[in-house]
């Protein structure tokens, strides 16, 4: 059989977009938890928090992380199907659609033109290009995997092509909006119906995005990185199934004590419970892969952020379920745990992933060596540490302010105000703002790295005789 | 077989997707916003309340206000009746939120006179010296378009007179704010029902004491200072430094506020720190 020639560039491009889209994330992140402490941060009216918020989580989950998932795909997909991409030349028009939409979507979200739904806030016409986008990408990876030359398809591929229908199903329906304006909508749905909807999306775009796509990364990262393979074939067909059956009945687990039907909040409850199996299905295959292996954690700093990353998912996992809990959900809804949970996930186990995969493949797409590796120890060091200062202060502040809020006199009336509570949450406000600047520290680091890994680059990129 | 046909893998995996979608996704839409849980008195924005409730959104005051009271003891005592399916029958989108940077905003409705929303919301920390709520001054300069209002109630399907729509002439979106701010939880009469009862003799437990009028200052400044000013000569409610009301009656007053007037119900405060207050009112200048 000939060898196949691989479609680099355009993988090298994505790499390079969803790194600088992370970095806008972060320092939005950082400058939002200073707004936090001091309002006089929020330039009014394009740079206040309200505004830059839903910016942050935006350009967090969409532009570094599905940037990124499509770089990913375009690369593995064509590993794993020992073939290049059907067609080179729509991943090119995905590339420049992506950095659209991004930068169409990040000015509209400043001017104000947003829908309120948390992970949705962009207006109809941005998501018209989203939909274009999806589409495109879509149809890639699918051709791309349907002629292919390898017979089986790796667990990876199962994962991607979840999620490339699981988004495309959520995002339409989540949607449905009637324009009134080029950039006004009024959702299709109202009320408790908007609601129930809107976090059906919510926590499924937590399984199709932040969940399905960092575990393809994962199956086929970790082999790579150990040269040992995955450990049970059989459990991750198990967990897979399992893993997007269940997700989908759990969106309610955010509306829990609210007007949404009892019985979608009970089943959402249970459904949230019973999901620590297929999530820790995968976290099991992955410490099992690690049998005889676990020196490399002290010696391939590539094994270093996988597992890690699998192990915060892992924390994930459980810690999700239990807020998911009525009696629990009760004590720290809306408080300051979710956020400590959010950047668990976000920071922890979705970028330590993605920080792996590109440290793995750059270099090779450079056709040379990593520039240091000192300086990836020291990036991963800082940014666990970063995002450990985040989480847990939050996690503190949260039971905090929970405890505060629920405090009642022996006559009945409230123990404390609501400002009486904010005041003291201030100091870790503080404290996680100190971890975000580590944070990112860290990714500077990682970015000057991969930049002077990419000044080595080679003319010649990848040897066209390497295999899957 | 599945691991080697992506198409069969594609369509189990949207069924196995699509199952638990339809039976919590779709299948409640049955019984959510029909007439089970349809209230009477619940009625559609008017265009200035809506025009304000699409500035909420604009400036996405939902990433640090929830708008849903939850059936739990303290919250109920701290927002005020917990939330009805029926009551947002008219709210597209929702904007419950999912955090609590500020306070629950779903019975807001009422709590304030309109001035004091005005001066908040232009400068929030003038009256809440430590909060990190943003300034909105901004939205005075901001004029309302009276057709692009018009055109959104249309689409809303909401009813509405001329009359309304040429009145939103020269408005501001301040204003708009305002008038939502004011709607928000209101139609339904929770705070008759909700209103607690003093019951009991009134006797004030430690008059003129030292201590308890140090603590009612401190009360004064963090609750009261914003409408009667710092040093009791009022601002947006009435002075105060001349005081009239014999304790019982103004411990009583307090309590229950003035609903009408403007001034708000401070029972949650509870009794112990109410007499403070009290102490502090009355006896302050007293040596
Ligand atoms: C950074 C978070 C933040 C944002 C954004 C924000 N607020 Fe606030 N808001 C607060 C905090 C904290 C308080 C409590 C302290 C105070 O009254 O200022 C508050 C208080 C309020 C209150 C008084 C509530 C009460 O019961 O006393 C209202 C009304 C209000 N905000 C409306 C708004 C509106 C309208 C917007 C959007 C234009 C908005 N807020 C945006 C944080 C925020
Ligand atoms: C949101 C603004 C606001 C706040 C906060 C507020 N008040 Fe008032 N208060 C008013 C207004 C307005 C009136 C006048 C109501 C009327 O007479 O119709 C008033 C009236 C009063 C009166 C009656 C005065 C008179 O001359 O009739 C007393 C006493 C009073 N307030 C005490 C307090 C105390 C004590 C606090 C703090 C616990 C407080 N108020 C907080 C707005 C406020
Ligand atoms: C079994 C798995 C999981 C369950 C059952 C779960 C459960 C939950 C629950 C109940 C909440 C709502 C908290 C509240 O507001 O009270 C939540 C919030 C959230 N979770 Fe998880 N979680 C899981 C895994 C994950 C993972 C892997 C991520 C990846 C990053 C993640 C990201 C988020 C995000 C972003 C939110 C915030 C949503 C918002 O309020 O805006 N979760 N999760
Ligand atoms: C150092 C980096 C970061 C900092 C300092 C930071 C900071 C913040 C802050 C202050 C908030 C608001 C929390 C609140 O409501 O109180 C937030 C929310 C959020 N961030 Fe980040 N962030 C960082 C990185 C990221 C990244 C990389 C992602 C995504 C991949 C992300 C995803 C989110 C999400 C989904 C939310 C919404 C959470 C919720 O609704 O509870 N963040 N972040």
């Amino acid at each position: 059989m000939e060898n196949p020639t691989y479609d680099t560039t355009i993988v090298r491009s994505f790499v390079n977009w969803s790194i600088l889209w992370g970095l806008v994330a972060i320092l939005v992140g950082v400058l939002i938890s200073f707004q936090m402490v001091n309002p006089d941060l929020n330039i009014a009216p394009w740079f206040t928090y309200g505004r830059l918020r839903p910016l942050h989580t935006n350009a967090g989950i969409y532009g570094w992380g599905i940037g990124s998932f499509m770089a990913l795909y375009l690369y593995m997909v064509q590993r794993l199907c020992r073939t290049g991409l059907w067609s080179p030349t729509l991943a090119k028009v995905q590339l420049y659609l992506f950095n659209a939409t991004i930068i169409t979507a990040a000015v509209t979200l400043v001017l104000g033109f947003q829908t309120s739904k948390e992970y949705h806030e962009m207006e109809w016409p941005v998501d018209l290009m989203i939909v274009v986008l999806w589409v495109i990408f879509s149809v890639n990876i699918i051709m791309t995997i349907i002629k292919r030359r390898e017979e089986q398809m790796y667990v990876s591929l199962w994962y991607m092509l979840a999620s490339l229908v699981g988004v495309a199903i959520l995002f339409l329906v989540n949607s449905a909006a009637v324009p009134v304006s080029l950039f006004k909508s009024y959702s299709a749905f109202a009320g408790t119906n908007d609601a129930n909807v809107q976090w059906w999306f919510g926590h499924n775009a937590v399984a199709m995005v932040l969940t399905a796509p960092p575990l393809a990364i994962f199956y086929y990262f970790l082999p790579k990185s150990t040269g040992v393979p995955i450990y049970s074939h059989r459990l991750s067909i198990v967990a897979f199934w399992s893993l997007i059956f269940m997700y989908l009945w759990t969106g309610a687990h955010h509306l829990l004590w609210t007007p949404v039907p009892d019985w979608v909040q009970t089943l959402a409850m249970g459904f949230s419970v019973m999901l620590i199996a297929p999530s820790w299905g995968s976290v099991f295959n992955g410490y099992l892969s690690m049998n005889g292996q676990w020196h490399q954690m002290k010696e391939n700093y590539l094994v270093k952020f996988l597992i890690l990353g699998i192990t915060f998912y892992g924390l994930q996992t459980l810690q999700g379920p239990l807020q998911a809990i009525r009696s629990f959900s009760a004590f720290i809804h809306y408080t300051d745990w979710v956020p400590g949970h959010v950047h668990m996930g976000t920071l922890g186990w979705v970028s330590l992933v993605i920080f792996a995969a590109i440290y793995y493949l750059y270099p090779r797409l450079c056709g040379t060596e990593l520039h240091s590796i000192p300086l990836a120890n020291l990036h991963f060091w800082l940014v666990l540490v970063g995002q450990l200062i985040y989480s847990v202060s939050m996690w503190i502040a949260g039971v905090l302010q929970a405890s505060m809020w629920h405090a009642i006199n022996p006559d009945g009336s409230l123990s404390f105000t609501f400002m009486e509570t904010v005041v003291r949450l201030y100091p870790y406000w503080w404290i996680r703002a100190l971890g975000g600047v580590l944070y990112l520290v860290g990714v500077l680091i990682f970015i000057y790295n991969i930049y002077k890994t990419a000044a080595k680059a080679q003319p010649q990129s990848v040897p066209a005789t390497e295999n899957a | 077989m599945w691991e080697k046909k992506p198409v069969i893998l594609l369509i189990l995996a949207t069924a196995a997707i699509l199952v638990g979608t339809c039976i919590t996704m779709v299948l409640p839409f049955v019984w959510v916003n029909t007439e089970a849980d349809r209230i009477t008195s619940v009625t559609p924005y008017t265009p200035l309340q809506q025009d304000g409730r699409d500035v909420y959104i604009r400036e996405g005051c939902n990433n640090c206000h929830s708008q849903t009271v939850r059936p739990l003891v303290a919250e109920v005592l701290r927002y005020g009746d917990y939330s009805k399916s029926g009551e947002f029958v008219y709210d597209r989108p929702f904007l419950w939120g999912s955090r609590r940077t500020g306070p629950d905003l779903a019975r807001i409705g009422g709590k304030y006179p309109d001035a004091w929303h005005y001066k908040h919301m232009a400068d929030p920390q003038s009256m809440v010296p430590r909060s990190n709520m943003p300034d909105y001054d901004f939205l005075t300069e901001a004029e309302i378009d009276p057709e692009y209002s018009r055109k959104k109630m249309e689409t809303l399907g909401f009813p509405f007179t001329e009359a309304q729509i040429s009145s939103l002439e020269g408005k501001t979106e301040m204003d708009a704010m305002v008038a939502y701010l004011q709607k928000l939880g209101s139609d339904i009469p929770w705070r008759q029902s909700a209103k607690t009862e003093v019951v009991g003799e009134l006797a004030n437990p430690s008059p003129k004491d030292k201590a308890a009028i140090r603590a009612g200052q401190l009360l004064y400044a963090d609750n009261c200072a914003m409408c009667h000013a710092e040093d009791l000569t009022g601002d947006i409610g009435p002075a105060l430094d001349e005081p009239y009301l014999d304790d019982a009656d103004l411990f009583r007053l307090i309590h229950d506020g003035i609903e009408d007037g403007g001034m708000p119900s401070f029972a949650a405060l509870g009794s112990a720190r109410l007499w403070q207050l009290v102490n502090f009112i009355n006896y302050r200048k007293q040596p």
